[in-house]
């Protein structure tokens, strides 16, 4: 398969997430200029961290309207997959491909950390190499991962198994002491109602070495990989 | 003209000097001018030479000093003539690093002055052709109870992350302490390190007349006139704050694409030199690349990029607008350069030319508003061998800023646990984890030990190799002795790279220091630039880069001198590296040592003691009664052995890369005390250590409160202590087993303290928040 990564003037993460499936997983990946239109027949597209056009406005709120996201807006109706990390969670939120918005932190300060994750619905193309309940250790890094989302919206998410990963202590709890960022419901990342768009705040591609720190972030993109294999 | 003057003549003579004394020139300075150029300057050229002649710029009471560190070694690549020089770090990779400050702009305006001295120094090291890896700073503040202190902390720390995280760069590690000494004067030393291809290393020397000068980046603005070079170059009065308006904005994600469009265009091969637009903007960008190149050059402002329309020369001349940079490119390439630009969505114009003349030459609106020899401006600005004279006792300058503090306990502790309980707490010695979570410090890949050991390291992707990086610095040392206090600083900077089993390969240097006007302020500047000479030269260490600070005094107090240190080291296989932390129940406790702790101008000392100079107190310090009796113990420092801690560091190495230790970490704030508390504080599960005092008779206090080049603690797997031994011993070092690693999280010492470490690094982690808590936002 082919992975294809967006890069937006103030993307940052893009080439640690080309690093971690080109030169780790040995997969096969492009990267694809914010202006261009054509996909170039990935079968993933991956939406980076970073400061897309310098988030002076609301994170996201500016990519959204990038020439590229066309095309990526066309690829998930088609049914393609669409993985966005942090600063691509942000922009899916934007572009209404995921239901939602990221707000400013809790405690107001962007935070740098490892945290623990509860993967809650294995089934999905994400996921799949996951066992329902499994912890994974991902850092996060930003200032503005506080997941919100409509009472109503919330319900449905939770009913349908939309929240596919929550932040927990190192016991697998969740509560407002292992939640960073004061997600509603512990939310880190969510799928669209056809699962296959995933948004999420913590970096996988910051999680694929054990010299860097811990290797569960491959166990996503593996997921992806088996899926569509 | 001869005969006297008429009276309108020597009247605009007059108004001429007053213009130039109204912008920091001296009425010398300004005889030289125009004695220089034939004539008087004109209002553009006067504020050209203004910056340029500017102690910020010019570097004119610290040059003679300079030239006595040692920039040569083995590894050393160009460091003659460019920004700076640069390491070969091996397998065909550069290492450039640099350290700058950011003081007085973030006093002024923390979260700007801040931001603006992290893309200042990113852009330094960008202009050398690499890439910008990792950075790490060093902050000083006032006493966390100054009103001041939490708004300026928030402020900063805040603008560190807010521009390191938007442009992509990561905040490796750092160190900060706060101090009373500096509540009218912060410091914000900000640290870059970037890697090139050894053989790609970009030039920031004019060449080929006839070449076009290129401006990139962000459109000039009337914001940050005068602002790092005039700013930094005078000392603060009580309207400070009135500065303002000088601070410069940053403009993070412009800096992003910045860095990727000059690494394009420096790739393409079109690029002959580059320099960023840093303090005096355009002025000294265009005039230091001519000077390096022995040329000239031509500037023509009506091409240069305006964000309004209506700049006048001397505005956009002095402009410190950020994110710019200024390029020669080979004649014919220029659209081939700017199609790159384009592409990065960044202004890109041509605005003049490099000439053979030797002249700095510029016009405005058709007419020539500037034409100065380039040597007048650079290499023949002023040089001051200023006079340095070790203060008298009742000299102002030498007592000021001294470490001893408003309301320490006076009381000394009963006990160990009384005094850990205490120090732990501090935020000198506590968890900097508040402050380093703001920071990004995993972008890019490379972070293998991130903030909050004694060194971060980095690897080198596909070489396996990895760097160390380290910056310090420890005013209350070098306020006791100016000399010993950067020797200790420059040992400190190298142990910590040796602790994450590194090689030290090279220092750079940040001086920040009172007034060079003042004698006793330049007899400390000079004592301190001879104590890095000394033990750089003793360690076998380049000093590459650094930065000269002065003026940081408000209202005629000066700050402490202090010489901040930044340090890489190379390590042959990352996979070696140590982190401080033991790692598992069982592991022996040992010490390696050079020398005696000492509490002299230790953090015991300052909470517990007053550190005092080594002079008889007088006035008012006088009526306090422990100066005298304290003074052997608390204001001498011990004179370290170099050759004995170069063979330290070559032994640390060893047992790295030989696999035969698991921990290694430095006496610091706090002593051997908090050491070994913070090596129990395994992130993976909180640890404790049983072990006995090295020298009991000695005193428990000096023992294990004590500081200085001295010990380092290391924990080993049983077995093993036969061979750590045979190689300290062959390097003539100390070693002893001092006890061993236990799963309970006890902290035991043999017949003195039995304590609970997850008590202990409760108030450990959170002492810089508890600190600041409570004094505003």
């Amino acid at each position: 398969m082919r992975w294809g990564i967006v890069q937006f003037p103030g993307s940052l993460d893009d080439r640690d997430a080309w690093y971690a499936l080109c030169r780790v997983m040995g997969a096969e990946a492009t990267l694809l200029w914010h202006r261009q239109r054509e996909l170039g027949g990935v079968q993933c597209v991956v939406l980076p961290g970073g400061f897309s056009y310098g988030d002076y406005l609301r994170c996201g709120a500016i990519a959204r309207f990038a020439p590229i996201m066309e095309s990526v807006t066309r690829f998930a109706a088609q049914g393609g997959l669409v993985l966005g990390i942090c600063n691509g969670f942000q922009i899916l939120c934007e572009s209404g491909l995921l239901p939602g918005a990221l707000v400013r932190n809790q405690g107001l300060s962007f935070i740098c950390e490892r945290v623990w994750l509860r993967v809650e619905n294995a089934q999905t193309p994400f996921t799949g190499l996951g066992r329902p309940g499994e912890l994974w250790r991902l850092p996060i890094k930003h200032g503005e991962g506080r997941y919100v989302v409509s009472g109503a919206e919330l319900a449905r998410l939770e009913q349908r198994g939309q929240i596919v990963l929550r932040y927990v202590d190192s016991a697998g709890r969740a509560g407002p002491d292992a939640n960073p960022n004061g997600s509603l419901n512990s939310i880190a990342g969510v799928c669209n109602e056809r699962f296959n768009v995933f948004g999420l705040m913590p970096h996988p591609e910051h999680a694929v070495e054990k010299l860097l720190g811990g290797e569960d972030g491959l166990k996503l993109f593996r997921s992806i990989e088996a899926h569509l294999a | 003209m001869t005969g006297r003057p008429h009276r309108a003549q020597s009247d605009l003579a007059e108004a001429d000097l007053e213009a130039a004394l109204a912008h920091g020139l001296s009425a010398g300075e300004y005889e030289r001018i125009v004695a220089g150029l034939g004539r008087r300057p004109r209002r553009a050229e006067l504020g050209v030479f203004a910056v340029m002649w500017s102690e910020h710029c010019s570097y004119k009471s610290s040059r003679v000093h300079l030239g006595k560190l040692p920039g040569a070694g083995a590894r050393v690549i160009n460091a003659q003539g460019e920004n700076a020089g640069a390491i070969d770090v091996g397998d065909g990779w550069a290492a450039v690093f640099k350290i700058e400050s950011h003081n007085h702009p973030s006093f002024v305006e923390p979260y700007q002055g801040a931001a603006t001295g992290v893309g200042g120094i990113i852009r330094d090291i960008l202009a050398m052709g690499a890439r910008p890896t990792a950075t790490l700073n060093s902050l000083k503040f006032g006493a966390p109870q100054h009103p001041r202190t939490a708004y300026l902390t928030r402020g900063v720390v805040a603008g560190i992350g807010g521009y390191g995280n938007c442009v992509g760069v990561p905040t490796v590690g750092g160190e900060t302490s706060f101090d009373p000494a500096y509540d009218a004067n912060i410091l914000v030393n900000v640290f870059c390190l970037g890697l090139a291809p050894a053989s790609r290393l970009a030039s920031a020397r004019a060449r080929g007349p006839g070449n076009p000068v290129l401006y990139v980046g962000s459109a000039t603005g009337r914001d940050g006139i005068h602002g790092a070079s005039l700013l930094a170059s005078a000392a603060f009065t009580a309207d400070g704050q009135d500065k303002r308006p000088t601070v410069q904005v940053g403009d993070p994600f412009t800096e992003k694409l910045l860095i990727e469009a000059c690494l394009e265009a420096l790739e393409s091969g079109a690029v002959v030199a580059i320099q960023d637009m840093g303090a005096a903007g355009l002025t000294s960008s265009s005039a230091e690349m001519a000077a390096r190149g022995g040329l000239g050059i031509e500037l023509d402002l009506d091409r240069v990029p305006l964000r309004q329309a209506g700049l006048s020369a001397y505005e956009i001349l002095l402009s410190e607008s950020q994110e710019r940079m200024l390029l020669v490119v080979e004649r014919g390439r220029e659209k081939e350069v700017a199609a790159i630009f384009a592409r990065w969505e960044l202004a890109c114009a041509v605005i003049g030319r490099v000439t053979e003349d030797r002249r700095w030459r510029v016009w405005l609106g058709g007419a020539e508003v500037a034409n100065i020899p380039v040597e007048l401006l650079t290499s023949e600005a002023p040089r001051y061998e200023r006079t340095a004279r070790p203060p008298l006792p009742d000299n102002k300058a030498a007592s000021a800023g001294r470490g001893g503090e408003q309301g320490f306990e006076r009381r000394a502790p009963t006990s160990v646990e009384q005094a850990l309980t205490a120090l732990v707490a501090r935020p000198n010695v506590g968890s900097k984890r508040w402050i380093f979570r703001q920071y990004d410090s995993l972008v890019m890949s490379n972070t293998v030990v991130g903030p909050g050991s004694d060194a971060a390291v980095i690897r080198l992707k596909g070489t396996g190799r990895g760097l160390a990086l380290v910056v310090d610095s420890n005013s209350r040392a070098c306020w006791l002795d100016p000399y010993l206090g950067a020797v200790f600083t420059v040992i400190e900077a190298a142990r910590n790279l040796a602790c994450a089993g590194a090689r030290p390969v090279g220092l750079t240097d940040c001086l920040n220091y009172g007034s060079p006007e003042s004698p006793a302020v330049m007899w400390q500047f000079v004592r301190a630039v001879e104590g890095i000479r000394d033990a750089a030269l003793a360690l076998g260490l380049p000093v590459v880069s650094g930065n000269v600070s002065f003026y940081n005094e408000t209202a005629g107090q000066p700050i402490p001198p202090t010489p901040t240190i930044g340090a890489v080291g190379v390590l042959e296989d990352v996979s070696t590296r140590l982190t401080q932390v033991f790692k598992r129940p069982g592991d022996l406790v040992a010490l390696l040592r050079t020398g005696r702790p000492s509490l002299a101008a230790s953090e015991y000392a300052a909470v517990f003691g007053a550190v005092r100079p080594p002079e008889p107190p007088r006035g008012s310090d006088a009526d306090e009664p422990r100066g005298r009796q304290e003074a052997a113990d608390t204001c001498v420092l011990p004179s370290p052995v170099l050759a004995r801690e170069k063979r330290l560091l070559e032994t640390l190495v060893v047992l790295a890369e030989r696999r035969l230790i698991e921990s290694a970490h430095d006496l610091s704030d706090g002593g051997l005390a908090v050491a070994v508390l913070e090596a129990c504080l395994n992130p993976e599960g909180f640890l404790g250590a049983e072990f006995e005092l090295p020298e009991a008779e000695a005193g428990w206090q000096r023992e294990l409160f004590g500081e200085g080049p001295s010990t380092v603690v290391v924990s080993l797997r049983p077995g093993r202590e036969r061979e750590v031994a045979e190689l300290a011993g062959a390097a003539a070092l100390e070693f002893r087993l001092a006890g061993k690693v236990s799963e309970q999280p006890r902290l035991r010492l043999a017949g003195l303290a039995d304590l609970d470490v997850d008590e202990l690094a409760h108030r450990y982690q959170q002492a810089v928040e508890a600190a600041l808590d409570g004094y505003g936002r």
